[in-house]
């Protein structure tokens, strides 16, 4: 596998970020906070005010480093990117797929096939670590019956052979999911009851929404590495301005954000002083425990996890990655079916 | 409308593996290894333009090389003219590779297809030429013969069909050879070669 490269995220506000030979030095005023060879970065997310240097962004963009620029709580803002590379074919391949409404089907059922059964391998993991435990028994019994139905759906997707119905079946098994979400939450302080978005109203959707949209950037750098059109999905339908492909790419993977959130929550690493509480009832993280999250995030890509077609392991920050190329792959016709990422 | 000109340096990708030859030319796919960055500053250093003399030797370097009909073009590392008794001067091409002479003909080919560019341009025959290994140091003289001038002329019509297709042949795994391509992280030769879909469903009904 290619060497993980790191992603920076700069959060101090008024940075300069400049190129000095190869590499980023990161200074606030007069004084320098940080230095980086630049060959080890895949990316770049800024927060909020941060300036970079034109020759830094000329440097990334010939180096496949994508810039990303958010506001303060993670909102996208722009991106700067250099030449696309070629790969015409690739993408023409992409859209005429994208177009053939039985292929797309196809696509879209392999990738919610493997959300289905990672969300499954969320709920077994926990009930083999958990499920004995006496004051758990009740606990037990109903993420039993989730897991079950969770066995359903995923069955039942073979039998889906349009995007509504797969959509339908979808939608059905996070019901399911997130209807016992709350019993892998060990710290009461947090409750959870739905999942929640556009805003999100507890602290625990606040953390789910935020870590969704870095994976969702993770894939679309993924994507446009390997030459693949991120705006241009299979399941997602194309909208304007939407990285449907990227989101495409993002739901096979979510289930691993979900356990890296329910670690934050249970090891205690963010409590409920972490959040902040807006008159709309929205909740969004502060910038100081974001530093934290941000942190433990960059440690969690490095943990490797086997991937069952490679039959190697991969660190989880490359996931994005191998499968955006088992997908051009499959597209350029090597194999007969995109392979998703089963969490075994 | 002309078809588009293969490139010289391409025809050694295609000796090597044809789908190494369609991932760089179909698919944009390079990835730099330790043997491609010496092969790059081996190439540095020869590829400044530049005209020399010395003696009854005539030199150029970074030659730009082309012959319409057979669709080639490219950059000669170095090309010698040779200076005859009688005034007249014969072309000598020569190209740097790093490593050593190799088993296949790769490295040959490349050569030969410059000398049938140079024999258009310059409407004489080119005989021989050289191709110099940075490893050993030293010159190995090719000569153009019958056997090389068709498997040259073979090899671009193989990568005209391949241009041509759009197509990027499956992957073949040989140990020796994928272990050494630059490219094998994104060739998963011995992945992709198993049916995905079986593989899939079975994946999914297993409890």
């Amino acid at each position: 596998m290619r060497p993980l490269r790191n992603v920076i995220y700069i959060q101090t506000q008024n940075a300069w970020v400049h190129k000095d030979n190869d590499n980023l030095v990161m200074k606030v005023g007069d004084e320098i906070k940080a230095r980086v060879p630049i060959h080890k970065l895949q990316g770049l997310v800024c927060f909020g005010q941060v300036s970079i240097s034109p020759y830094l962004m000329a440097h990334c963009s010939e180096n496949g480093v994508t810039i990303t620029y958010l506001n303060q709580f993670g909102k996208f803002l722009a991106r700067v990117e250099g030449p696309v590379s070629g790969n015409v074919l690739l993408r023409r391949t992409q859209h005429l797929t994208g177009a053939d409404r039985d292929k797309s089907v196809a696509i879209a059922r392999t990738m919610l096939s493997g959300k289905l059964y990672n969300q499954r391998a969320v709920l077994r993991r926990y009930l083999r670590d958990y499920g004995d435990q006496a004051d758990g028994q009740a606990m037990a019994a109903e993420l039993t019956t989730a897991e079950k139905r969770l066995s359903r759906c995923l069955n039942q997707l073979a039998d889906c052979d349009a995007i509504d119905t797969l959509m339908g079946r979808e939608g059905e098994a996070a019901q399911v999911y997130f209807g016992v979400f709350q019993y892998l939450i060990r710290q009461p302080d947090f409750q959870f009851d739905a999942r929640r978005r556009r805003p999100p109203t507890d602290p625990v959707n606040a953390l789910l929404s935020f870590c969704y949209t870095l994976l969702t950037h993770d894939c679309r750098s993924a994507l446009e590495t390997t030459g693949l059109d991120p705006a241009s999905g299979f399941l997602h339908q194309l909208r304007s301005g939407r990285p449907s492909l990227a989101l495409d790419l993002a739901e096979e993977l979510r289930p691993m954000i979900d356990r890296f959130v329910l670690s934050l929550i249970n090891k205690r690493q963010l409590s409920l002083k972490d959040f902040e509480e807006w008159p709309n009832g929205s909740f969004t993280l502060k910038e100081e425990p974001r530093r934290t999250l941000l942190a433990a995030w960059q440690d969690r890509k490095q943990d490797t996890l086997m991937h069952p077609w490679f039959e190697e392991s991969v660190p989880i920050g490359m996931l994005p990655w191998t499968q955006a190329q088992i997908l051009a792959r499959f597209l350029r016709g090597d194999c007969d079916s995109y392979v998703p990422f089963l969490w075994k | 409308m002309e078809p588009e000109p293969i490139y010289l340096s391409r025809l050694q990708h295609y000796l090597y593996c044809p789908r190494q030859f369609a991932l760089i030319e179909l698919e944009d796919v390079w990835v730099e290894n330790q043997f491609t960055a010496e092969g790059k500053v081996l190439h540095q250093r020869v590829d400044q333009p530049d005209k020399q003399k010395r003696g009854d030797i005539r030199s150029v370097r970074s030659l730009r090389l082309s012959h319409a009909a057979l669709g080639i073009e490219g950059v000669a590392d170095v090309v010698e003219y040779h200076i005859q008794p009688d005034g007249s001067e014969q072309p000598y091409p020569i190209e740097y590779k790093r490593g050593k002479p190799k088993q296949h003909r790769a490295d040959e080919v490349q050569l030969c297809a410059q000398a049938l560019c140079l024999e258009d341009m310059e409407g004489l025959l080119v005989p021989e030429g050289a191709l110099f290994y940075g490893e050993v140091r030293r010159r190995h003289v090719v000569y153009f013969d019958a056997t090389l001038r068709e498997l040259t002329l073979q090899t671009i019509q193989a990568c005209r069909d391949i241009v041509q297709s759009k197509t990027t042949p499956k992957a073949v795994y040989k140990a020796g050879k994928c272990r050494n391509c630059s490219l094998i992280e994104q060739c998963h030769p011995q992945d992709f070669t198993r049916p995905a879909s079986v593989w899939l469903a079975q994946q999914l009904t297993e409890n």
